[in-house]
C-alpha cells in the first residue's frame, strides 16, 4: 500500500529525515519508536502534507499514486488520515459541521453523492458508540476546551468516521488515562481491516498491549535503524535506545 | 480661522460660504437657532485632518476633492427610478425579514427623506413614524433633537455640518410602555446621477418602559457616484425601556459614508447595537457613542467589519459610563481582505461617580492578506476606583497550523477557509438574536470569502 524510498525531507534548511525506507502493506500495523526529536512526528508531517516541511529526495507512492505530488487536502481524499500529537483547538468551528464537510468532500472527491442529513446523523451515532466517543463533545466547537484524553478521543473518532485506508497516529496514547487508552485501542482495533493500514508512532510499549503491531521500526536521526516483530517492542523498553547508536 | 487641525479643500471655502443655510426659512426659529450655532462651529472647525488625534488613520483628503452637490438630489426620481427602489426593497425585506411576519413596519428613506409612498406602517397607532421635520412639534423632538449627538468637539465637525444644513430626516418615537414586537426595518436608499452629499438625520426615541428593534440597511443605487453620506442618528432610551439597534452597511465604490449614531440612556434600560461592515464603500467612519446616564443600566456594542479591495472601515466607540452600576461591554472584530484597512478606536470613560461599573470592550482582527492593515487602540479613561474593566486587542492571521488540520481532513482551501472566517465572526454573529437576519449575514460572510 506505502512505500517510501529514500526520503530526506527537513524544514527551513534543516534536514530531519535523512534517507527512510519503509513499506507498508495492507493489513498491517506497523509501530514506530524511538528518541525524542528523531523525527517521528516529522515523518507523519510530511505524509500528510504539512506545508513547511520540503522533501529534498525519495519517494512516497500510495497504491501507485505519488502522494508528494498531492495537497494535503487530496491526501485526505486518497486515504491519508494523521492522528495529530497535538490536535488543534478551533474556536467557533462546530465538530459537526466540520466532519460533515470534510465527509461530503472527500465523497464529492471520489465521485459519490453526499450523505443526507439523516445518513450522517446515523453513521455518526453509529461510529460514536463504536469508538465511545461522548455525544455532546461532538456537537462542541473543534477540540475547545477539550482535555488532552478529549482531543485524542475525538482524532479517534474522526477517523472512525472518515475511514481511512492509511492512519498514521502520532502518540495517540500519550496523555490518555489506562481506561482512555484501552477504549482508543478497542476503537483501533475495531477498526483494523484487509483493506488499511496502521502507521503508529508511540514511546510506550504498554499502548502495544493492546494494538499488536505487526512489525516494530525503530527510528533515530531521521533514519529508520533497527526493524523488528513486537518482541522489539519489549527489548527497547528494557534496554532503552542507547545499544542501537554505533 | 483655519487651524491646522483641518483639511484645506475648496469644498470646504465652498460649504462654509454656503447661503444653503438660509434656504431652511420654513424651520421653526429654535431649529434655525440650532442649525446658526451649528454652522458656525463647521466654519471654525471645518473638516478633521489626520492631525486631529481622533481622524489620525482616517484621511479624508481623497474623498473631499469631489465636488458633492448638497440639495435637489431627492426631488429629482423618476417613477421608473421609483419603481427599481420598490422592488430593491421588496427583494432585500424578503432576504432579511424573519420568518412568520407577514406585514412588517417598512421605512423608506430616500436619501434621507422619509417617504410616506414607499414605507409601510401597519401599526401606525403603536408607534409614531414620520418625518423629522412634520414632527418637531413633538415633546420628544423638542427636548433631544441636536440635544444627543455633539457638535461642540472638532473632531465632530460632520455632525455640526449635517446639523446646519440637513434638509429633513426620520422621526421615531415609541410611547410609554408599547413593546414593539416586530422588527422595524429601515431601507437607507441612496441615489444620485452626479457626484452629492447626503445628509441623513435620524431621532428615535424610545419611551419608558417600552422596547424596539430596528433593523437599517442600504440600498446604494449611486451607480458609481462619488457620494458622501454625513449621517446623524440620535437615540433616547428612557428608563426601563430598551433599544436593538442593527446596522447593515452595504454599498458600491463611491459611496463613502460618514455616520455618528448617539445614544442617551436613563436607569434600567438597554441599547444594544450591532453593526456589520461589508466590502464595497469606498469608507465607512462609524462614531458610536452612548451616554449611560443614570444608574443601573447595560448597553452592548457588536461590531464586525469584512473589509476588501482599497475600503476603509473605522469604528470609533465611546461609551460614557457618568453613574454607578453601569455595564457596558464591546465585542468588534473585523475580517481584513486584500489592500484594505481597518481602524478601532474604543473609548470608555468612567466618571468618578460611577462606582461598580463594568466595562469590557475586545477587538480582534484577522489579516486576511499581507497588503491589509489595521489600527486597533483601545482608551480607558477612568476616573472611579471600584470598577471593573478589561480590554483586550488581538491582530493576527489566518492560523496555518489550524488551516493544516481542516486540510489533513480533506477539506479543501475554500472550505477551510470559509469555516476558519465563520468561526473568527461566530462570537458577534451569534449575538444577532433575530434568526433570518443572522443567517442572512452569515451567507454573505461567506459570499465575501469565495
Ligand atoms: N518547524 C520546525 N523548525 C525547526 N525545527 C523543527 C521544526 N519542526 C521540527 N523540528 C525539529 O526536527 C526534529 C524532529 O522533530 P519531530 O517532531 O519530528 O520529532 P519526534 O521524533 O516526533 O519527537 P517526539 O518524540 O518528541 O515527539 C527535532 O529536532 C525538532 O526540533
Ligand atoms: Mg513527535
Amino acid at each position: 500500500m506505502l512505500s517510501i524510498k529514500n526520503l530526506h525531507a527537513g524544514v527551513e534548511e534543516k534536514e530531519i529525515l535523512k534517507g527512510l525506507n519503509l513499506e507498508v502493506k495492507a493489513g498491517e500495523v506497523h509501530a514506530i519508536m524511538g528518541p525524542n526529536g528523531a523525527g517521528k512526528s516529522s515523518l507523519a508531517s510530511v505524509l500528510s502534507g504539512r506545508p513547511n516541511y520540503e522533501v529534498t529526495a525519495g519517494e512516497v507512492i500510495l497504491d501507485g499514486k505519488d502522494l508528494l505530488e498531492l495537497s494535503p487536502e487530496d491526501r485526505a481524499r486518497e486515504g491519508v488520515f494523521l492522528a495529530f500529537q497535538y490536535p488543534v483547538e478551533i474556536p467557533g468551528v462546530s465538530n459537526v459541521n466540520f466532519l460533515k464537510t470534510a465527509m461530503n468532500e472527500i465523497r464529492e472527491y471520489r465521485g459519490q453523492e453526499p450523505l443526507t442529513a439523516k445518513e450522517f446523523m446515523r453513521l455518526s451515532r453509529e461510529k460514536q458508540e463504536l469508538v465511545e466517543f461522548d455525544a455532546k463533545l461532538v456537537n462542541r466547537s473543534l477540540n475547545e476546551g477539550f482535555s488532552g484524553g478529549e482531543k485524542k478521543r475525538n482524532e479517534i473518532f474522526q477517523l472512525a468516521m472518515l475511514e481511512p485506508k492509511l492512519i498514521i497516529l502520532d502518540e495517540t496514547d500519550s496523555g490518555l488515562d489506562i481506561d482512555a487508552l484501552r477504549i482508543v485501542s478497542r476503537g483501533v482495533n475495531n477498526l483494523r481491516n484487509e483493506g488499511n493500514a496502521f502507521i503508529i508512532i508511540t514511546h510506550y510499549q504498554r499502548l502495544l498491549d493492546y494494538i499488536v503491531p505487526d512489525y516494530v521500526h525503530v527510528l533515530a536521526d531521521g533514519k529508520i535503524v533497527k526493524s523488528g516483530d513486537k518482541t522489539l517492542a519489549l527489548e527497547l523498553e528494557e534496554k532503552g535506545y542507547d545499544w542501537l547508536k554505533s | 480661522m483655519a487651524s491646522k487641525k483641518q483639511l484645506e479643500t475648496p469644498l470646504f471655502e465652498r460649504f462654509a460660504s454656503s447661503e444653503d443655510v438660509a434656504l431652511y426659512q420654513t424651520d421653526k426659529q429654535y431649529i434655525k437657532d440650532i442649525r446658526k450655532a451649528a454652522f458656525d462651529l463647521f466654519r471654525h472647525h471645518g473638516f478633521p485632518s489626520t492631525k486631529n488625534e481622533e481622524w489620525r488613520f482616517t484621511n479624508m483628503t481623497s474623498f473631499l476633492k469631489d465636488d458633492y452637490l448638497l440639495s435637489g438630489l431627492a426631488t429629482m426620481l423618476s417613477t421608473r427610478e421609483i419603481d427599481d427602489i420598490y422592488h430593491a426593497v421588496a427583494h432585500q425585506l424578503e432576504a432579511i425579514k424573519e420568518d412568520g411576519i407577514e406585514n412588517p413596519y417598512r421605512i423608506i428613506l430616500i436619501n434621507g427623506h422619509f417617504s410616506p409612498e414607499l414605507s409601510v406602517l401597519p401599526g401606525a397607532q403603536d408607534i409614531t413614524i414620520g418625518s423629522l421635520n412634520d414632527n418637531m412639534d413633538a415633546p420628544a423632538a423638542m427636548e433631544y433633537f441636536a440635544a444627543i449627538a455633539d457638535t461642540a468637539d472638532a473632531a465632530n465637525s460632520y455632525v455640526a455640518l449635517n446639523t446646519a444644513l440637513y434638509a429633513n430626516g426620520l422621526f421615531i418615537e415609541v410611547p410609554k410602555g408599547k413593546v414593539i414586537e416586530q422588527p422595524v426595518y429601515i431601507f437607507n436608499v441612496y441615489t444620485a446621477d452626479r457626484s452629492a452629499m447626503i445628509l441623513p438625520r435620524n431621532l428615535v426615541v424610545v419611551n419608558e418602559n417600552a422596547e424596539l428593534t430596528l433593523v437599517e440597511s442600504i440600498i446604494d443605487h449611486t451607480s458609481g457616484q462619488a457620494v458622501l453620506v454625513n449621517k446623524v442618528t440620535e437615540i433616547a432610551v428612557a428608563k426601563n425601556a430598551h433599544c436593538h439597534h442593527y446596522d447593515i452597511q452595504t454599498g458600491q465604490n463611491g459611496l463613502r459614508i460618514i455616520q455618528r449614531t448617539e445614544a442617551t440612556q436613563q436607569t434600567n434600560s438597554t441599547y444594544n447595537n450591532y453593526t456589520f461592515t461589508f466590502p464595497g464603500t469606498d469608507i465607512v467612519r462609524n462614531n458610536l457613542t452612548i451616554h449611560l446616564n443614570e444608574a443601573n443600566l447595560e448597553s452592548h456594542l457588536y461590531g464586525l467589519y469584512l473589509t476588501a479591495g482599497t475600503q476603509l472601515v473605522d469604528n470609533h466607540t465611546e461609551v460614557h459610563h457618568k453613574f454607578p452600576n453601569g455595564e457596558s461591554n464591546q465585542l468588534y472584530k473585523g475580517v481584513l481582505l486584500d489592500k484594505s484597512r481597518g481602524v478601532f478606536n474604543g473609548k470608555i470613560k468612567v466618571y468618578q461617580d460611577a462606582q461598580k461599573t463594568n466595562a469590557f470592550q475586545q477587538s480582534n482582527n484577522m489579516l486576511y492578506s499581507n497588503d491589509a492593515t489595521v489600527n486597533a487602540k483601545p482608551q480607558l479613561e477612568i476616573y472611579a476606583d471600584d470598577v471593573k474593566c478589561s480590554h483586550g486587542t488581538t491582530i493576527g492571521q489566518l492560523s496555518e497550523e489550524a488551516m493544516f488540520y481542516l486540510r489533513s481532513r480533506g477539506l479543501g482551501m475554500a472550505s477551510a477557509k470559509k469555516l476558519m472566517v465563520n468561526a473568527f465572526a461566530f462570537d458577534v454573529t451569534q449575538k444577532v438574536k433575530l434568526d433570518k437576519l443572522r443567517s442572512f449575514l452569515e451567507q454573505k460572510i461567506q459570499q465575501t470569502i469565495q
